[in-house]
């Protein structure tokens, strides 16, 4: 073992040491939380987590939370695709204007956007559904996608495109039939972006919604708030928003770092 | 060289109508009320630019925009560096090279409640790791929700642990595009360490290194979830960000023009570092 992998094992350590304590504190019992110090659960008991999957306020959180972010990764990726090509391929009137245009959504703070969305999405009743959430996260997720997807299709040669042309496929069929399996690792890759920033959002989701369509994590917030100190609970609720992150990662882990660079290394 | 091909608007008129609808529409409300003022009752009154003058002079934004700007320099000063020698620490390939990746991406994968939420467990004085750890074993006193350094402190290594690993995955995206080729031939001149650093890896990694910061800087300009979950702002006014003042003003108090106005010149100031970002962005991309 080289000496300096001593900086990555430390490194990680540190990103481990406050997941560990969330994870061991779900298994505590309250009691045991609330007694005093223990760096492992003395009693392991699965009570929390008890709760959480018979309690439809709970479970449903969960179910919500994937409905939209799911709804979202689809519309962001799909309308995303053709745009990002047109990005990478052609010039038109204004398209650099446009595309700084999208950018500047990402970089848009979301506190500014709260009110006016609630307003916005009372307005054309779409007020605490998941599509309400799901749209609402496009105005971040799109121009993330686009980006990333142009990023990657910039590395496809144009002769890819030409020669296909020059055979005699037709736009959507040389479209779905040979590009889309070329750029398909950006695909991948723009869909995980999009999860994963759909996923950890909560300030519009939470504003957006209300009893129906209620993100786990606006559960988590508001029973820390009205049930006193559940702190195995919360705990609990935590461990399981980590999951779903942790296994989609797993599928892009080849691509990930390709993935922050926004395609362009 | 790209096609000239005005089709290219039909491509993306999908992508254009669903984001103005969510990004115009607001934003015309927001400029709406930012110019008028009221009593309530739904009646507006024109209000001119009183709204801009007010929250630019006032005491209260400018302590909030400096706590957000201390904070996000900070923030550059501190993950920018680690990021960088963590990244040119990590092995290049090999079984661990998944491991750390999907271990070094996960807390970017946590709900930003749910790091707040974490981290607060984590730090309570009596019953957290950290915080009894920093009591009772070295005996430091810690408790963030007494002490303003202690709370600053603690948002601070939150985002570290939160974002850090961006600027790491970021920079050794850039140090693996790096043929074996470039080392050989260092090590042949008998290059030092410092040398391959500075002639070969940091101008591999310049590009990815821009993207790096001006995402961190934007992304911590803009923070609102975690640090309102770990601290709500105190103790006192003492953490209050920017985005959480806002916020605070917005939906907390419904005081709709300051508010808006507030989110315009918000806006301004993210769409200026917007504009760098892409100048160099795409300066790179001519190259």
């Amino acid at each position: 073992m080289r000496k300096r992998s001593i900086i990555p094992i430390l490194y990680i350590a540190f990103l481990m040491l406050p997941i560990y304590w969330l994870v061991a504190m779900s298994f505590k019992t309250t009691q045991e939380i609330l007694g005093g110090f223990s760096l492992f659960p003395q009693t392991w008991t699965l009570a929390s987590y008890r709760t959480i999957f018979t309690d439809p306020t709970w479970y449903w959180g969960y179910i919500n939370s994937i409905a939209y972010v799911t709804i979202n990764t689809v519309i962001s990726v799909t309308v995303a695709l053709p745009a990002a090509y047109a990005f990478s391929r052609y010039r038109f009137l204004g398209d650099k204007q446009l595309f700084f245009w999208l950018l500047t959504n990402r970089m848009a703070p979301a506190a500014v956007f709260a009110l006016p969305f609630f307003q916005l999405y009372s307005a054309v009743g779409l007020f605490d559904t998941y599509w309400a959430v799901a749209m609402a996260h496009c105005l971040f997720n799109i121009p993330l996608a686009v980006w990333i997807l142009e990023g990657f299709m910039g590395g496809v040669p144009k002769e890819l495109d030409e020669t296909a042309f020059v055979d005699g496929y037709s736009f959507p069929r040389f479209f779905l039939k040979i590009f889309l399996p070329t750029i398909k690792a950006g695909v991948g890759v723009a869909a995980f972006f999009c999860f994963m920033f759909s996923w950890v959002e909560l300030l519009l989701a939470k504003t957006l919604t209300a009893v129906y369509a209620k993100p786990i994590a606006a559960t988590m917030t508001k029973t820390a708030s009205s049930a006193g100190y559940e702190l195995g609970l919360l705990a609990a609720a935590g461990t399981l928003t980590i999951i779903p992150g942790a296994i989609v990662i797993w599928f892009v882990r080849n691509y990930i770092a390709k993935g922050f660079a926004l395609g362009r290394v | 060289m790209r096609k000239v091909n005005q089709k290219g608007w039909l491509f993306v008129l999908p992508v254009v109508i669903l984001v103005a609808f969510n990004a115009l529409i607001p934003m015309m409300t927001v400029v709406n009320y930012s110019v008028q003022e009221t009593f309530g009752d739904n009646v507006f009154f024109w209000h001119g630019l009183g709204w801009f003058e007010d929250i630019l002079k006032s005491d209260r934004f400018q302590a909030a925009l400096g706590r957000q700007a201390f904070f996000t320099f900070l923030i550059l000063i501190i993950e920018v560096p680690l990021g960088v020698i963590i990244a040119l620490s990590m092995p290049r390939k090999g079984f661990w090279v998944p491991v750390c990746l999907v271990t070094m991406a996960l807390p970017m994968l946590i709900p930003w409640n749910v790091v707040g939420a974490m981290w607060n467990i984590f730090t309570l004085p009596d019953i957290g790791l950290l915080g009894y750890f920093l009591n009772h074993v070295l005996g430091v006193t810690y408790d963030m929700t007494q002490n303003p350094t202690a709370a600053w402190i603690t948002i601070i290594t939150m985002d570290v642990w939160h974002w850090t690993s961006l600027v790491v995955l970021l920079c050794y995206a850039g140090l693996v595009s790096i043929p074996d080729a470039y080392y050989q031939a260092a090590k042949i001149d008998g290059a030092s360490n410092w040398a391959v650093f500075r002639y070969i890896q940091l101008p591999k990694m310049k590009q990815v290194l821009t993207i790096a910061v001006l995402l961190r800087f934007m992304d911590s300009f803009n923070v609102y979830t975690e640090p309102f979950v770990l601290t709500g702002g105190g103790p006192g006014n003492s953490t209050t960000l920017l985005s959480i003042d806002l916020v605070k003003i917005a939906l907390g108090q419904f005081d709709l023009g300051p508010a808006a106005a507030m989110s315009l010149i918000y806006f301004a100031i993210t769409l200026f570092a917007s504009w760098l970002f892409y100048t160099l962005m795409t300066r790179h991309d001519v190259k």
